[in-house]
């Protein structure tokens, strides 16, 4: 498989998200000009990658601008033939400005921006711990929307301390039910606000990055069952 | 409009300056002229109360790939093909009166300098300075300061991964912005701000010019008063999106080959960059102010037109005047064009040495540029000087009048919540450290931050240090000590001094005790830097931090940067295990004398300087460095603000790992934990190793003061409490000072 990351006017994070596929998991990757169109260089095997930043500044609603770009018309369709895609930060709030995902991320709770490392589970004994860096972080989406994104195994992660217990004092945003990922309901589009790129590199002493990485984009069974 | 000296006056030049200008023009200057000499002659632009002294510091190195002052930065070697650009400088007074945008802007500033020369950054610091954290006005300042570098430090993309912030009365007024920014380039590729080749074109590339920040820089050469909010106009606005784009776009369009040199528009915007890179080259420029894109254009009302002093002098940010070669114009225009930022050429690279500045047609200004810049026809002044009236009041101090107090431990729970001593964690948590994945201290801190520099193996650290209170107790000592302390950080991080970038933060010049304090301090610098082999790369002065009630401590910040080799062998500042034994290194003194216990605890703000010997440091330094290398330390952590109990708690915060210590019967046990003397630090080593450093250390003095615990201190045998609990303290008091509006709790719970 190979991942392409498209580069928006403010991403801020492309560059980390290449070295980390690249240099740290040694995959084949190439980027990916907003203003372009097309990906028939990728095959649904391969993986569209949104990164963090401030597409476009920013100034509106978080990603509200990118998601009208011409390359993003693209990965929507991508996505609806089922070819995977994969937001961090920025690029989770495009998604759920773009649809591909449900719900809505909002101004952190103490409206302050927030960059430390946090610990995230999938609610089933994972622990990892990776950074956060964001104001705009706090997912939100109607009773019904969460329940079934629950009952359907879309929460992808959860913000937990470092027991994996899910308590207020380790959700950095103030997020619904400690949301901090989730996928659509065929398992091929992700969102995520914890940067998994910024926890690859032995150098930077944390490489939990690593294994989100590879079961969420590269896992067989991922793409098998559900794809 | 007649111009008279009044005229001249008022746009903050003096009598004698006007004569000057006259002379050097033949002729009275028009109005857009006089703006353009009131705009390079500010102190800020010309260095005219300082320049003599700076020309004495350390500025050269077998490193240094450009001569101090030369370029925008700061350019040294670290091998691999690689050079490093770094920088600090001031954003005091658009900070004082308009928090938010003044710090946002500054951050904007630092950076340009730095990829101006083609390099990109990969790391910004920043060194503040606020009064009394208690006041309203304080919280309302750190708020809005701390709001403006994270808006646009984590926009722009590049972490902020270290600094200083300190809390004194002195900085009421006038808080201290210093921020610094350190990239990387590849030798051969830097660009420099020249205007070379007659008849190559001279392009405008960035936002548009609007009325923002005109007069900043002499706005920024005078004191601050009550009516200083009557300025606010010359406090720029930022957009760090638009500063992003222009990063990206001005490192491709270097890649073309097709940029003969570039300047960023600063301080005096096209007025500074145009005369500057004319008077390297020795050339002057041709300019049509209507080709420069403006953001009143399609006013109906053509009196609110910029007027061509205001599109001289405006200070809009995000701005880059570039010379490029004859007939490549489109290539670079295309570039600009990918990333939606606008570019035109303005004008053109004449061979007159004069600048010749056009609006429909109409000569506007006609100016020498050589008369305009640093090194050519701006004023340099030698200012008298005499020692401060308050020295008196520093050499009556005697410890004796300090009892020791009955309960230390007492003392050491209000030193460890002190805002200058506390956790920083409130301000560094809203500022994105980790964008770039290169900082390496986020999971392994060390005294300076250890940058790794990818496609190597080598890292760079980085530290900014001056203690303002030591150099206002003796400006000389005072100086040595902040460059001591820099190095001293980069020791203990592994690294090897390279070199320093300076913010020489004073008050008003023309007040002799207070230039007094900037002569003595250059000196002290002057002889650190060259024990240290340290040379100063370039830097900025900021003079009139005053205002009615006096002036700020004098604060020669020192951005220093070091060099590891291979970053896998960076040393950190946290104890590793239980049972691995701490020594000190260096000298025990029995020395109360500038710390933050006397003056904050103890509320004596005069006496002199903590113990310090330049040569005792030097030795220290080399002595860490053998230990490091050799790898028979596990932590290094250097003794500065509150002394070796606040040094021991930060070892153990990290692992959440306690100690238990013996203080020393030769001298008061206040000042064995928390005397500040200088050249000492802490280091453990693990038991087996203790033989081994003990036969290292034959000729430098040293005691074995404690082991590393589990989590509970003890000291002298005295139950203290364990490390969560101080840690929760240190950690939480920033926080707790603060109103809930400052400290965004009220919408904790929405």
């Amino acid at each position: 498989m190979k991942f392409g990351i498209v580069v928006f006017p403010g991403s801020n994070c492309d560059r980390d998200m290449y070295d980390a596929l690249h240099d740290d998991l040694e995959q084949e990757v190439s980027m990916l000009w907003h203003k372009d169109r097309g990906l028939h260089k990728f095959s649904t095997e391969d993986c569209i990658i949104l990164p963090g930043g401030f597409s476009f500044g920013d100034y509106l609603r978080c990603g509200a601008i990118a998601r009208f770009s011409p390359m993003m018309q693209s990965v929507i369709e991508f996505a609806k033939a089922g070819g995977k895609v994969f937001g961090v930060c920025n690029g989770f709030q495009i998604l759920c400005e773009s649809h591909l995902l449900p719900g809505a991320l909002l101004r952190n709770g103490n409206q302050l921006f927030v960059c430390k490392n946090v610990f995230i589970t999938n609610g089933s004994g994972s622990l990892h711990k990776i950074p956060v860096a964001h104001g705009e972080g706090r997912y939100y989406a109607d009773e019904k929307t969460l329940d079934k994104l629950e009952a359907n195994g879309q929460v992808i992660f959860y913000y937990c301390d470092e027991r994996g217990e899910k308590t207020n004092p380790a959700n950095p945003n103030a997020s619904m039910r400690h949301i901090a990922g989730i996928c659509n309901a065929t398992r091929n589009v992700f969102g995520m606000m914890p940067h998994p790129e910024r926890a690859c590199s032995s150098v930077l002493g944390n490489t939990d990055g690593r294994a989100i990485i590879k079961t969420l984009l590269m896992a067989e069974e991922l793409v098998s069952d559900h794809g | 409009m007649e111009i008279t000296v009044k005229t001249a006056q008022q746009l903050r030049l003096t009598e004698e300056e006007f004569e000057a200008i006259k002379i050097k023009l033949g002729r009275i200057p028009n109005f857009n002229e006089l703006c353009a000499f009131s705009g390079m002659w500010s102190e800020h632009c010309s260095y005219k109360n300082s320049i003599k002294w700076l020309k004495t510091l350390p500025r050269d190195g077998s490193r240094m790939l450009v001569k101090a002052g030369e370029e925008n930065a700061g350019l040294m070697d670290i091998g691999d093909g690689l050079g490093l650009v770094f920088k600090i400088e001031s954003h005091n007074h658009p900070s004082a009166i308009e928090p938010f945008q003044g710090a946002a802007t500054g951050m904007g500033g630092i950076h340009r300098d730095i990829f101006t020369m083609g390099a990109r950054p990969i790391a910004a610091l920043n060194s503040l300075r606020f009064g009394n954290l208690e006041e309203d006005k304080t919280q309302h300042l750190l708020s809005g300061i701390v709001h403006g570098i994270g808006h646009y430090g984590n926009c722009f993309g590049v972490p902020t991964v270290g600094g200083e912030i300190y809390f004194d009365e002195c900085y009421h007024t006038n808080p201290l912005v210093n921020a610094m920014s350190v990239g990387t380039v590849a030798i051969g590729e830097t660009v420099s701000a020249i205007a070379s080749g007659i008849g190559n074109p001279v392009m405008y590339v960035g936002s548009a010019t609007g009325k923002d920040g005109i007069g900043g820089a002499s706005f920024a050469s005078a004191d601050i008063t009550a009516d200083s909010t009557h300025d606010l106009p010359a406090v720029q606005v930022g957009d760090p999106f638009q500063e992003k784009k222009l990063l990206e776009a001005c490192l491709e369009v270097i890649q073309t080959g097709a940029v003969v040199g570039m300047q960023d528009m600063g301080a005096a915007g096209i007025i500074c960059s145009t005369a500057e890179m004319s008077a390297k080259a020795g050339t002057g420029m041709r300019i049509d102010l209507d080709k420069v894109p403006t953001r009143q254009n399609n006013s109906p009302d053509s009196r609110k037109d910029m007027k061509a002093w205001e599109l001289l002098l405006s200070e809009s940010q995000e701005r880059m005047l570039l010379v490029a070669q004859k007939g490549r114009e489109k290539e670079v225009q295309e570039v600009f064009a990918k990333w939606d930022l606008p570019s035109s050429v303005i004008g053109e690279v004449t061979d007159d040495g004069i600048l010749q500045f056009y609006m429909k047609d109409k000569l506007e200004a006609s100016l020498p540029a050589i008369e305009l810049v640093l090194g050519g026809g701006a004023p340099q002044y030698e200012r008298v000087y005499t020692a401060p009236g308050y020295f008196a009041l520093i050499k009556k101090f005697e410890p004796a009048v300090v009892p020791v107090p009955a309960d230390l431990k007492l003392i050491a729970e209000k030193l460890i919540r002190l805002p200058s001593i506390a956790s920083k964690r409130w301000i560094y948590t809203q500022y994105d450290s980790m964008v770039g994945t290169v900082n390496s201290s986020t999971n392994a801190p060390s005294d300076a931050v250890v940058i790794a520099i990818k496609g190597t193996q080598k890292g760079i650290a980085i530290t900014t240090d001056c203690n303002s209170r030591y150099v206002f107790a003796d400006p000389y000592v005072g100086a040595m000590i902040a460059v001591s302390e820099a190095a001293r950080n980069i020791i203990c991080a592994g690294g090897h001094p390279l070199g320093i970038t300076n913010c020489l933060n004073f008050g008003n010049p023309y007040d002799p005790e207070v230039y007094y304090q900037f002569v003595h301090a250059v000196k002290g610098m002057g002889d650190a830097c060259r024990k240290f082999d340290t040379p100063v790369t370039g830097g900025n002065v900021s003079f009139y931090n005053q205002n009615p009630d006096g002036p700020v401590y004098p604060t020669p910040t020192i951005g220093m940067v070091g060099l590891l080799d291979d970053i896998h062998r960076k040393m950190t500042l946290d104890f590793k295990k239980e049972g691995d034994v701490i020594f000190l290194l260096g000298v025990t003194n029995n020395d109360i004398n500038c710390s933050e216990y006397l003056h904050k605890i103890c509320g004596i703000e005069y006496s002199p300087t903590p113990y310090f010997d330049l040569e005792e440091e030097y030795r220290l330094q080399q002595k860490l460095t053998e230990l490091i290398h050799k790898r028979i330390v596990l932590s290094a952590h250097d003794i500065s603000e509150g002394g070796l109990f606040v040094c021991l708690c930060e070892a153990g915060f990290n692992g959440e790992l306690g100690f238990s210590v013996i203080t020393n019967n030769s001298c008061r046990k206040d000042a064995f934990l928390f005397g500040e003397a200088q050249g000492r630090a802490i280091v453990t080593v693990a038991l087996e190793k203790v033989q081994l450093f003990e036969s290292v250390l034959t000729d430098f003095p040293f005691e074995k003061i404690g082991v590393v615990t589990g989590s509970e201190l003890v000291v002298d045998g005295d139950f203290w409490g364990t490390i969560d609990w101080w840690k929760e303290n240190y950690d939480t008091a920033i926080e707790t000072y603060l109103s809930k509006e400052e400290a965004g709790l009220a919408l904790n719970t929405i």
